[in-house]
């Protein structure tokens, strides 16, 4: 890909989001019009800004990634994402809203009125918000990687460094707006690639996406592989190699000069001008097995051959690709697999740090709910392009198979499609539409999560909130700069499965059930986001592994949701003279009552 | 390896969750000698049994507060009786609670300390420790509104003069109540007397900005005497300490709008408001008397036209509003003046608004003015998005 482009790309995007940010909020003037502009944030607007801050790295790279290796499961991931909003209206969000709690620590506090619950729900939401800022720095790495050549660790330290910068400045000074950009512009950069993209597979004579035969490369292909990689042939082939493979160095060795994108997954195509300078290597017969290549190694595939498949992963045909719970791409327990996936997404949106606070742009709760009906609509349309993404990208893209980057096939695949000038275009559309989806989500969880220490550690003083932001963004760079890591979409998984098992049994219990107490709460949270923190640190780790120990780490929430419902469920029931009966009809009839009831203002008597 | 790593992450992860429980749970502690932490762990009671006897003397207060008392009396058990009824019991010996009330009578109505003898209070359990009892009396401002009651195996001198001790601290708690309650009792009146105070140069400007349509523009005029309705209803109500962002806009708007009528064209408005902050709850009629402040003192003297710019943005975890004119300014001396409530009644605004800020928030949300004579002036209002107890 061109770099020059790529950077122009990321730039464009920085420079209008500040825009936005800092001009974006002369909605009006004079004093006629005012009051209608302030009132009336449209419920499309408003939708496309909620839109715009939760559609995350995972969504733009990660579940094209993870369905096209490890097929349609892991469309899990987006309905759970869109469908987790639908449990958050149903149950959460009227009555939080009425509440009056901006924040999660907020609503421990308003409900329990116990300080103690609410500074555990305020690290719960710092490690819930690290969790999740951390593979967005790691997809941000991973994309200029792609893009530039650059060090992964130079990706994150821009997109951390551009939001807290911003942020700290007290730019951003309407989020709404800026986020409601940047939904639209990352809905123009997955489309309209995507077009070409099916256009180019008609040309292609439509070749079948579900057929029995296991993902092949289309043309003679060279991959250029980035840092050492095992992978596992499963039917002899000839190859051509410069560089390392199983210990013998081959050709002129790694060649790593200009021009040459070490990005790895820029395998050529007929089309890439790359394929002319690259110079034929060694041919060698690899037998049936695990092999190992070295790091920059250029394996050149003949045409129709088999694409071999990274360590850990499974080739799986077209047929088993597109069957539910099939397990392909060599994840055990598919089932269980699936359901906590949707658990943890259904029951984790309503305990991110970011996702509440959009809520209270709504004027009414008449409004809020259009907004999340659009919401569900917007996300529903988006997400249909990453999963063809995934879809497409076995067609036209298997070398990420090898590569095992497969997150970056929304980058990758516009210029594989397209010849010249235009698939530069697309792909820096791609890249533009990638960091819009870094910068946007990473300001409003930086933000938010700002907002929260700033407030509970330095008493919310202007100067705190800046080094606040600090403390929100610092921990999640150094662990993407030190870190690998998992497909983003798994581990932005992980972080919805803290939530679901920390703030989701909070919140349901603490609206909906008098009973809670703050003993109750507190073993739940300290409980179950405890034990999901646990898992996710131990599959960090562990990298993938196999077999139920794996399938219970790697995807939590089905244990560990229920686990917090009973502890915090047997906590309040133990220490319920704790109950405050009057605290709590208070409470519970400020959350519950319409707002219609509660703001009858009775007239001025006449005296 | 892979193993070690695990096991390393995993005692290294619950580790740290437990000793940031404990922290959470226990507080720091210090150490020293054993008079030392007898002696912290006595203040540390104390300062437990503090805040729930700050909200008054109820039954939940009392419940609360009753577990620490005990502890730091070291009696068997302790009852807390209000006027006429049992508040708390705390401690074995459930079967003498009913009792208590009657216990404490002889006490209450002598508003002295009376030693319960064994003869009144024993069960005939000879396990039973509650056997007699030390009764004091709570007097609050020369009332008596309950008595600490200590029960135990044998009344001591000692434990007489301890529940003396104890009981004098708790009253001294409860005053701090009673000035707390009457500190808000306060701040109400000075709102009501905020409210009552719609300026007079203001109800006299728009009813003859009113009555100069009424011939030429009787639609406008009947318009601008709908907005003087609306806005002297909204001004007059009288429920509520507090009211949203999103209310005072729009009653503030009316006001300008009235202003426009007067003004012309020689008042130019702009608001620049971020529709997050429009459901924060502020204090009921604050930004009206800073705007009406920029109008009256700030453009009203200048003959040329006038700008008032009126933002407000998200900030973290709090709100920042400001209202800014490029009128004449004003000699930071008489902005001190107004802010110190020592100016006259005429500019009592500014001044009442900053102080009921800070009665509410606390004195870090003052406001903050910048002027100088010719350099126009700007207000900036910071408000936290949520305050325990603060609500529309």
């Amino acid at each position: 890909m061109n770099p020059a482009l790529g950077l122009a790309a990321l730039a464009l995007v920085l420079a209008a989001t500040v825009a936005v940010g800092v001009y974006g909020l002369r909605l009006s003037r004079g004093t006629s019009d005012f009051y209608v502009a302030s009132r009336e944030v449209s419920p499309l607007w408003n939708a496309s800004a909620i839109g715009g801050e939760y559609l995350s790295a995972a969504s733009f790279l990660g579940v094209a990634g993870l369905v096209m290796a490890y097929g349609v499961d892991m469309l899990a991931y987006p309905v759970g994402y869109t469908a987790g909003y639908l449990v958050l209206l149903l149950l959460v969000a009227a009555p939080l809203r009425r509440s009056g709690a901006y924040t999660l620590p907020d609503f421990a506090e308003e409900r329990l009125g116990s300080v103690a619950v609410r500074r555990v729900a305020s690290v719960l939401v710092a490690v819930i918000a690290w969790l999740y800022l951390l593979p967005q720095l790691q997809g941000a790495g991973l994309t200029l990687q792609t893009v530039t050549g650059a060090p992964r660790w130079a990706g994150a330290v821009v997109v951390a460094v551009a939001v807290t910068g911003v942020a700290a400045a007290g730019g951003m000074r309407s989020v709404t707006l800026v986020q409601g950009f940047h939904f639209w512009l990352k809905l123009t950069a997955i489309a309209v690639p995507a077009v070409f993209l099916v256009l180019a597979w008609r040309s292609a004579g439509s070749p079948a996406l579900t057929g029995p035969d296991v993902p092949r490369f289309a043309h003679s292909t060279v991959v250029t592989l980035d840092g050492q990689v095992r992978f596992d042939v499963t039917a002899p082939v000839t190859v051509t190699v410069r560089g390392t493979l199983d210990g013998t160095a081959y050709g002129r060795g790694p060649d790593v000069g200009p021009g040459n994108s070490p990005g790895g997954a820029s395998g050529s195509g007929p089309h890439d001008p790359d394929s002319a300078s690259t110079g034929a290597g060694t041919a060698v017969r690899l037998g049936r097995g695990q092999h190992v290549a070295g790091d920059g190694t250029r394996l050149g595939f003949p045409a129709g051959a088999a694409v071999p498949h990274r360590d850990g992963l499974k080739p799986a045909t077209g047929a088993a690709w597109a069957d539910p719970l099939s397990g392909a791409g060599g994840r055990s327990h598919p089932l269980y697999a699936v359901y906590s996936i949707l658990l943890a997404t259904f029951l984790g949106t309503m305990g991110l740090p970011h996702v509440l606070v959009r809520f209270y742009t709504n004027p009414d709760g008449r409004a809020a709910r259009r907004t999340t009906v659009l919401v569900l609509v917007l996300l529903s349309v988006f997400y249909l392009l990453p999963t063809l993404y995934g879809a497409l990208g076995r067609v036209f893209a298997p070398q990420l198979l090898l590569t095992g980057r497969t997150d970056t096939a929304v980058l990758v695949l516009p210029q594989l499609t397209e010849a010249g000038a235009g698939g530069r275009l697309l792909a820096a559309l791609a890249t533009a539409g990638a960091f819009a989806a870094f910068v946007s989500t990473a300001s409003g969880l930086t933000v938010s999560v700002a907002g929260v220490l700033s407030q509970d550690l330095m008493h919310g003083s202007a100067r705190g909130f800046r080094w606040a932001t600090l403390l929100a963004a610092g921990p999640p760079l150094v662990m993407a700069a030190v870190t690998a890591g998992l497909p983003v979409a798994d581990a932005i998984g992980l972080a919805f499965a803290v939530a679901a098992s920390s703030f989701c049994p909070l919140l349901v219990l603490g609206i909906w059930w008098r009973g809670l107490t703050d003993t109750g709460a507190l073993l739940g949270l300290v409980t179950g986001g405890g034990l999901a923190a646990c898992a996710v640190v131990l599959t960090s780790v562990r990298g993938p592994g196999g077999g139920w120990s794996a399938a219970l780490l790697e995807q939590p929430a089905a244990w560990t949701v229920p686990v917090a419902f009973a502890v915090m469920v047997g906590g309040s029931l133990l220490t319920r003279h704790r109950l405050s009966e009057d605290a709590v009809d208070r409470v519970m009839l400020r959350m519950h009552l319409p707002e219609e009831v509660g703001a009858a203002e009775p007239l001025p008597q006449p005296r | 390896m892979g193993s070690v790593i695990t096991v390393v992450a995993v005692a290294l992860v619950v580790a740290g969750a437990a000793a940031g429980l404990f922290w959470l749970v226990r507080g720091r502690r210090g150490f020293g000698t054993p008079a030392d932490r007898a002696a912290f762990a006595t203040l540390h009671e104390a300062s437990l049994a503090a805040p729930p006897l700050r909200d008054g003397l109820n039954p939940d207060s009392a419940r609360r507060a009753a577990r620490h008392l005990r502890a730091l009396l070291g009696t068997p058990a302790l009852a807390v009786v209000g006027d006429g009824e049992l508040l708390a019991w705390e401690g074995p010996g459930r079967r003498h609670a009913p009792a208590a009330v009657e216990h404490a009578r002889e006490a209450m109505e002598s508003g002295r300390p009376w030693v319960v003898p064994p003869e009144i209070v024993e069960c005939g359990d000879l396990d039973c420790p509650v056997r007699s009892a030390v009764v004091v009396p709570l007097v609050v401002d020369g009332l008596v509104v309950g008595a600490l009651s200590v029960y135990g195996r044998q009344v001591s001198a000692g434990l007489v003069r301890a529940a003396g001790e104890v009981a004098h601290w708790v009253i001294a708690q409860l005053e701090l109540a009673e000035l707390d309650r009457s500190r808000t009792r306060m701040v109400e009146a000075e709102l009501r007397a905020l409210r009552a105070q719609i300026s007079p140069h203001f109800v006299y400007n728009s009813l003859t900005a009113i009555a100069s349509f009424v011939r030429t523009d009787p639609d406008q005029a009947r318009e601008l005497l709908l907005e003087f309705a609306e806005l002297t209803r909204y001004s007059l109500r009288r429920h509520g300490q507090f009211s949203t962002l999103a209310e005072e806009l729009r009653s503030v708007d009316r006001y300008l709008r009235l202003e426009r009528a007067r003004f012309g064209a020689r008042l130019q408005v702009d608001l620049l408001i971020a529709p997050e902050v429009l459901p924060v709850a502020v204090p009921f009629l604050c930004l009206q008397p800073i705007v009406e402040n920029a109008v009256r003192h700030g453009l009203g003297p200048k003959p040329t036209p006038g700008r008032v710019t009126i933002r407000a943005v998200d900030a973290g975890a709090e709100c920042r509003i400001s209202v800014e004119d490029d009128g004449v300014g004003m000699d930071p001396e008489e902005v001190r003046v107004q802010l110190a409530g020592e100016g006259d009644g005429d500019s009592l605004g500014l001044g009442n608004v900053d102080e009921r800020l800070r009665a509410v928030f606390g004195d870090e949300y003052g406001l903050v003015v910048e002027t100088a004579p010719g350099a126009g002036t700007k207000v900036n209002v910071r408000v936290p998005k949520y305050r325990n107890g603060v609500r529309a």
